[in-house]
Formats: structure tokens, sequence, C-alpha cells
């Protein structure tokens, strides 16, 4: 398999924009991925595009050039940008094509998400009871893993006030206003321990990459970042999961343990090896735990390791240097794609006040989300 | 004005019934359980699923509140003004199955994990007259 470089990233920025659409902020995230891999939209030889809300992302060819070439839409629930990644990736990866683009947009209403319940596999009556919400999901995997491994509900607030410092220093996010930790522990309980301040919320937004294969990068660049790897895992039978009206007695660890382990396999490499991370942040709980199901730490670690800022940036391995998604929100098709376009920053030394220390030249990215699928991806210089 | 019980989905539990029970289903082959019934085996996919009714007590594996109003396709009947958080859930059967439920308690003070806990059917709506009932765990 070849190897594939990131040769160019594009965002548009998060947040809500009125009366643009979709396709349009996705246009933009394309032709700004575009100019900074220094190519032309004539260059493309394909194309994936992810959304939740835009039944046929493909449109956005009307808006940066009709040339005819294989655009397929795609979409995986919070994992579709890491589809999308895997997707453009292996086309690269298997010789059939040599520059691509991945791009995802969204445009959501305000609130919780949701749905049919019926289209989950899950029977009508359980969204008719109130069962039917990804936020009651993370509310009780986070209120038993507090239990389990003693994570205090200041440690919940320490994530969001992270997040939400690093919003004010990145000029692309939604949220741009610092929260303290009492703030966010004094805002309403949604679904215990989670609190209003303590959640991501759906927005709007896009972002694109360019990738192409190592051979083409030549042309481009001296200074290539590698797609290391990418991996997408579905839940197991009996694990615990999103829109689950029943699981198994035996419980099984989260599809993230596994996506995270084989991206790992792939690069070569190993947690100890990774400079500067994004993580699922639907919610300040899921980036604790996420922090162990990826590896940067035991379960239970997570207490010291914030307390002591371990993640902030100029931590010892900082976590969503762009806030995230809690300082973002979360235009689903595209919110991978904003880790990556970060990750890129930060390896490229652009990341502007939001830079961390140290030349990172590892960066680690991942998505969780319904039905229960995770995806990782590991990019390095 | 007498209401008349009805439940607010079909083959969810046994009603009419004096000892009601949430009805799940077994695979023969790989013994894995579900709730509700489904047409096949979610572990191997087999169709030879049978149903099963489910113990009426177990313990609460996990649980939070839900203190917002859903959304549609929520459909307590509340508004805004009315709505009154519940609990939720994860309740071990016994060691037969983990299902999610409402809980009749919403005080985190007063939930705990490993409690024990009793299925109720409990008023969810009124239509004319119609009382739509639904279940739920309530601690013992």
């Amino acid at each position: 398999m070849r190897d594939v470089v990131v040769l160019g990233v594009g965002l548009h920025p998060f947040g809500r924009f009125g009366a643009k659409s979709a396709i349009d902020m996705g246009a933009d995230a394309i032709r700004l991925a575009l100019g900074d891999a220094g190519i032309t939209w004539k260059d493309v030889q394909f194309a994936f595009g992810g959304s939740f809300e835009v039944d046929n992302p493909d449109a956005v060819l009307g808006r940066v050039g009709r040339t005819g070439i294989p655009f397929m839409d795609v979409y995986n629930g919070c994992a579709t940008a890491a589809t999308a990644l895997e997707m453009t990736a292996d086309g690269i990866r298997s010789g059939k094509y040599d520059i691509g683009v991945a791009v995802g947009m969204d445009k959501h209403s305000s609130g919780a998400f949701t749905s049919d319940p019926v289209h989950y596999g899950a029977p009508s009556w359980y969204g008719e009871a109130g069962l039917f919400l990804t936020t009651k999901f993370f509310g009780m995997k986070m209120n038993r893993y507090m239990h389990d491994f003693g994570i205090s509900h200041q440690t919940l607030a320490r994530v969001a006030a992270k997040n939400y410092a690093n919003g004010v220093l990145n000029p692309n996010a939604f949220r741009r206003k610092a929260l303290s930790e009492e703030q966010i522990l004094e805002s309403p309980m949604l679904n215990y321990p989670l609190r209003h301040y303590m959640f991501c919320t759906p927005d709007e937004g896009a972002a694109a990459v360019v990738l192409c294969s190592a051979e083409v990068a030549k042309r481009y660049t001296t200074d290539p970042i590698f797609l290391r790897a990418t991996a997408l895992r579905t839940r197991l039978a009996g694990a615990y999961e999103v829109h689950s009206s029943s699981a198994l007695i035996e419980d099984q660890p989260a599809p993230t343990v596994f996506a995270s382990r084989a991206a790992y396999e792939t690069a070569g490499i190993g947690p100890e090896d990774v400079d500067v991370v994004q993580l699922q942040d639907t919610d300040s709980g899921a980036e604790i735990i996420h922090m162990a199901e990826n590896g940067f730490c035991k379960d239970g670690e997570q207490e010291q390791m914030l307390a002591d800022g371990d993640t902030k940036i100029g931590g010892r391995i900082p976590v969503n240097t762009d806030g995230g998604l809690i300082a973002n929100g979360e235009p689903i098709g595209a919110s991978g794609l904003r880790q990556i376009h970060e990750l890129v920053r930060q390896l490229r030394g652009q990341a502007g006040e939001r830079q961390i220390p140290g030349n990172p030249k590892v960066g680690y990215s991942q998505l969780y989300g319904a039905p229960g699928t995770a995806g990782v991806s590991i990019i390095s210089r | 004005m007498v209401l008349t019980s009805v439940p607010f989905a079909e083959d969810v539990f046994t009603w009419p019934s004096d000892n009601p029970q949430l009805i799940g289903c077994r695979c023969p082959e790989c013994k894995a359980v579900f709730f509700p019934m489904q047409p096949s085996c979610g572990v191997c996919g087999s169709l030879e699923v049978e149903q099963l009714l489910l113990p009426t007590t177990g313990t609460i594996w996990a649980w939070t509140t839900q203190e917002f109003l859903p959304k549609a396709p929520y459909a307590g009947g509340e508004t805004p003004e009315t709505f009154k958080g519940f609990g939720v859930g994860v309740i071990d059967l016994e060691g037969v199955v983990r299902i999610e439920s409402r809980l009749t308690e919403s005080d985190p003070d007063k939930l705990k994990f490993g409690g024990k806990v009793e299925l109720v059917i409990v008023p969810f709506r009124t239509e004319g007259d119609k009382e739509i009932v639904s279940f739920a765990f309530k601690p013992v």
C-alpha cells in the first residue's frame, strides 16, 4: 500500500452563519484546502463528501467546478469525517488515484440531535418514552465511569474550562469566551453528571483536506505530513452504546478501543509517541473517557492529569488545542476534518496563539458517535 | 370517569396482567437475550429467536437524569413549563440482560449503583378516556 500525504487543509469557521448554505461553506473549505496544498480543483481526481443534513454533498461541485470526477457522498454518524478521510486515503493507498479531497459540511439547528429511532433499529416507543437521546447515553456512561474510577465533578468542569480557554485562542471557533470552572458547575444539569456548559452543541461549518500519494507530494512540498493510519470500528455485541435498548450482561470495550489499537498498530507507534491529540468531546466526560480509551492514560488517572494541567496547551499531552467540540460545536460531517486541520496546523507550527511548544511531530484524532461507531486517524511529519 | 389503561406500545410488556413482565427474546443458538423482541439475533444473526419474559427485578448498572424536555418523537405530552425531569437507568435484570428504562426516581441522592429496583407500570399520558401506560423501574 502506498503512503498518503496530507497536502492541504481548509476550514470554514464553525458557528452560525445565517442563510449561508452548508454547500457554500463546503466550497469555501475546499478552496482553502486547495490553496493550502498549492493545487487547483482541476488537479483533483476524486472526492468524498460527508454530511448529516445535506443529502448530496456532491452539489458542491456546482460551486468548485463540474469536472466529472467521481464524488462519493458518505454519512456515518459522528464518525462521518473519519470515514470520508479513510475512503479518500484508501483510494490513494490502493494506487487507483493520486490526488483526492475529503470534505465535510453541515448546518444543524440548535439543540440535541434527534431522528426516528426506527432508522437506528430501535422501536418507535424508545423515542416516544424519552430514551432516544445521545446526551442521556453520555451522562449514563460518565456517571458510571466516575463511580468506577473516582473522577470528580471538578474534573468535568476543568475539561470544559480548558476547551473554552482554547476556543478563545482560535479565530475559527464558535465559543470564544472563557468560562470559569465555577460558572460551568453552576450551569443547569442536563443529564447527570453533565451540565449545560459541559456539552458541545450542533452548529454549522465545513472542513476539507487534500490527500495525495507520497510521490506526488514531492512536487509540492519538502516537508510532508503523512497520514500514517486510519481505522474505523463499530460496537461489539455486549457493548452498552448509544441508542441501545438492551445490552448483553457481559460488558465489552467501546469501539474506540479497537479503532485506536488498530491505528497504533498500522502506524507502528504507541500513545507515548503522540505529541498533540484531538478527542471527541461531545461533553467533557467523553473527553475524559476517551483519554483512556485511546491509551493516553489508565482509567482514573485523568483526575490527577487535569489537576496538573497535563492536557492544556503547553501541558504534557495537549488535548483539543482548538477548543474541541465544546468550543467549536459539532457540524457532524465536518467535525473530524476540523480535527485534522488543527493537527496539521500544530505540526507545521502554524497554530498561532494556541501553538504547542516543542516542535510536535505526531498528531492523533478520534471520533465517536451514534450508534456506536469510532474512527481514529494518526498523522506525523 | 374510569380510565382504560392502554399500553403505550404493543409487545413491550404483558398487559393487562397482575404481574406484568417485559417481553424480550432469546436466541436458542447462542443464548443471547435482547429487549424488546427483535426479528433476529444481534450476536449470530439467527432467525430463530424466541420470546422470553424477563425478570421483574434487577439492579441499577448505570443511571442518569433527563432534565430537559426531549424533542419529538418524545410523546410524554408535557410542555417546557410542565416538564419534570426523570431518571433513566441501565438495569441488570438478574444476570439475564441489561435493559434501558425510565426510573421512577430522579433524585441523584436516592439513586445508587447496584441498588435494587423492580418493574412498575406507570401512567404516561392521557388520551380522552384512555390512560396510556408505560414501564419504569422503581427503587425498592
